[in-house]
């Protein structure tokens, strides 16, 4: 008996909780689905980058890696250090972010609202479809050169870049999610007697949720990508002009950093879209939760 | 319209009434001159074999069959509510939500309570339809139709979807339910013990046309052994195209399971 309960005691982690465990189910519960993914490992997402960190920082001292290929980690640490103390880093991605916040607010309102537009209405799908259609054909990188004839290369360019490519995700995945709305909920809607606006605010809204918060995540993917591509033709301030300069001068560090910076840019963006989507779509439950 | 309105105020006891309605998918026809009516708080369960129009019917009723071609005049109280085989909960309102759904009086909340609470669900109110059983779902259905106070209550086998124990628990609740409220109501299923064992009036669908339509006279509670109910059961069972002999023969092999052949 005493036996047992040490061996317990010893399997058992340190912090973890164990039920004085009678019920075998409390246990059983524990080991998850069998043909779902198996139980989550903690710092999933921090222990790869970690490992590739270290390999870096391992390759660098032992000087494998020329340092103008890579820089030593330490030396992007202190470069940035150095940056943040002029004040230059803060200024260029506060001109960075900011463009993409324009753009991608930009891009996601007129996204939505061509998407419920076409999706709610059949006048709107007429003259609205078809072109956002063609527009989704054409990459929006190359419609730049067209931009700048129009706006010239200050920052309405920029914006407009951004917002474009933005738009396009948000308005495909909006509309899908409207036009696959199930006609039962339809049905259900009329013998209810909704009216259109009830059945809009109702059924049709939170009903393409979840196919609007899928286009906004690759809405901000694309809005970071056009970022990039902005920033290094015709700028003269943010983190892309930054690295084009460096690259001018050779300095891979700062290449470095502002990749970093882009990364951290894509991080946060990212996971405040996936916070928004748990908060948004707490009614569904999947795999994945 | 007008005439409609006029008939209606002469006859307010029926619920609903029909006459000479044709129904046509492509080239079938489903529904062959049917002529019905229902009174007010009357209880009708509608059988019928799968494709024998019983659903169409109903659709018919409840102003449900666009693009459909067909004929005849319908007449149907406008306070009427439906209960479709499944649930059909938006699954992003929670509970309490679903069941005022197109409520606008300003009560609406406090009514829907009540009726969660006569279904059996008082303090779910919160809760999400994918955090329910499929009985619960269904109850929370009727909790959805009882809240409007219908004159009219269309049920399209609202518990085919069921387990065995969970239906016969529905039935208590559903009678329950019609007790109080007394709306006309129209079952349509394909389980002819449910028809005896909840309505005032079985009809039964044979090829687009009404080929049966009886009055059910059994005291309350009803149990399957009563004799009267058997025969109701023969009779329907015939009607259906199942022959009476065989379903004895059926229901005593099924009584007398696993006896040794001598």
């Amino acid at each position: 008996m005493t036996q047992a309960l040490r061996a317990e005691e010893l399997t058992s982690q340190p912090g973890s909780v164990v039920r004085s465990a009678p019920s075998h189910g409390a246990q059983r519960n524990k080991r998850g689905r069998r043909l779902g993914p198996a139980p989550r490992i903690p710092y999933t997402l921090a222990i790869g980058p970690a490992l590739l960190l270290a390999l870096w920082a391992l390759s660098s001292w032992a000087g494998w890696l020329d340092a103008r290929v890579l820089s030593k980690p330490w030396i992007v640490a202190v470069t940035t250090h150095d940056l943040l103390a002029a004040g230059r880093l803060q200024a260029h991605l506060v001109t960075s972010a900011q463009r993409a916040f324009l753009g991608l607010s930009l891009g996601i309102s007129v996204g939505t609202l061509l998407a419920l537009f076409s999706g709610l209405t059949r006048i709107g799908e007429v003259l609205m479809d078809g072109p956002v259609q063609i527009k989704r054909a054409i990459p929006t990188l190359a419609l730049i050169p067209l931009l700048i004839l129009w706006f010239g290369i200050g920052e309405p360019m920029k914006v407009l870049t951004i917002a474009l490519s933005a738009m396009i995700p948000v308005y495909m995945h909006t509309h899908a999610g409207l036009r696959a709305i199930d006609t039962r909920y339809v049905e259900l809607a009329e013998t209810v007697h909704l009216t259109r606006w009830e059945f809009v605010r109702k059924v049709a809204l939170p009903g393409a949720l979840p196919g609007f918060l899928m286009g906004v995540r690759f809405a901000v993917t694309a809005a970071w990508l056009s970022l990039v591509v902005v920033e290094q033709i015709n700028a003269t301030s943010g983190v892309g002009y930054m690295m084009s300069l460096a690259r001018s001068y050779g300095q891979t560090e700062v290449i470095l950093v502002g990749l970093v910076v882009y990364g951290l840019f894509g991080l946060v963006t990212d996971t405040s879209v996936r916070l928004l989507e748990r908060r948004a779509l707490t009614w569904r439950r999947t795999l994945s939760s | 319209m007008a005439s409609h309105a006029l008939e209606l105020t002469r006859t307010p006891s029926t619920a609903v009434r029909v006459h000479g309605l044709v129904r046509e998918h492509g080239s079938r026809r489903v529904l062959d001159n049917v002529d019905l009516e229902i009174q007010a708080g009357e209880f009708v369960a509608l059988l019928g074999q799968s494709g024998s129009g019983k659903s169409t019917l109903l659709r018919a009723i409840a102003e449900l069959d666009y693009e459909v071609r067909g004929s005849g005049e319908l007449h149907a109280s406008k306070n009427r509510s439906v209960v479709f085989q499944d649930a059909r909960l938006l699954p992003w309102a929670r509970v309490i939500d679903n069941v005022i759904l197109g409520v606008r009086s300003p009560g609406a909340r406090a009514l829907g309570e009540a009726a969660l609470a006569e279904v059996g669900l008082a303090g779910r109110e919160r809760a999400w339809p994918i955090e329910l059983s499929g009985g619960e779902q269904q109850r929370v259905a009727l909790a959805r139709s009882l809240v409007r106070a219908p004159d009219l209550l269309l049920a399209d086998e609202p518990f085919g979807a069921l387990d065995f124990l969970t239906r016969l628990r529905m039935h208590e609740l559903l009678r329950e339910l019609c007790e109080r409220h007394r709306p006309a109501v129209l079952l349509v299923t394909h389980d002819v013990d449910e028809a005896i064992q909840l309505a005032d009036r079985v009809l039964v669908l044979v090829a687009g046309r009404i080929a049966v339509d009886q009055q059910i006279t059994l005291p309350t509670p009803r149990s399957h052994r009563d004799r009267q109910f058997l025969e109701y059961r023969e009779l329907l069972l015939g009607s259906l195209g199942v022959f009476p002999a065989e379903a004895r023969a059926r229901s005593i092999e099924s009584s007398q399971p696993q006896r040794n052949q001598p």
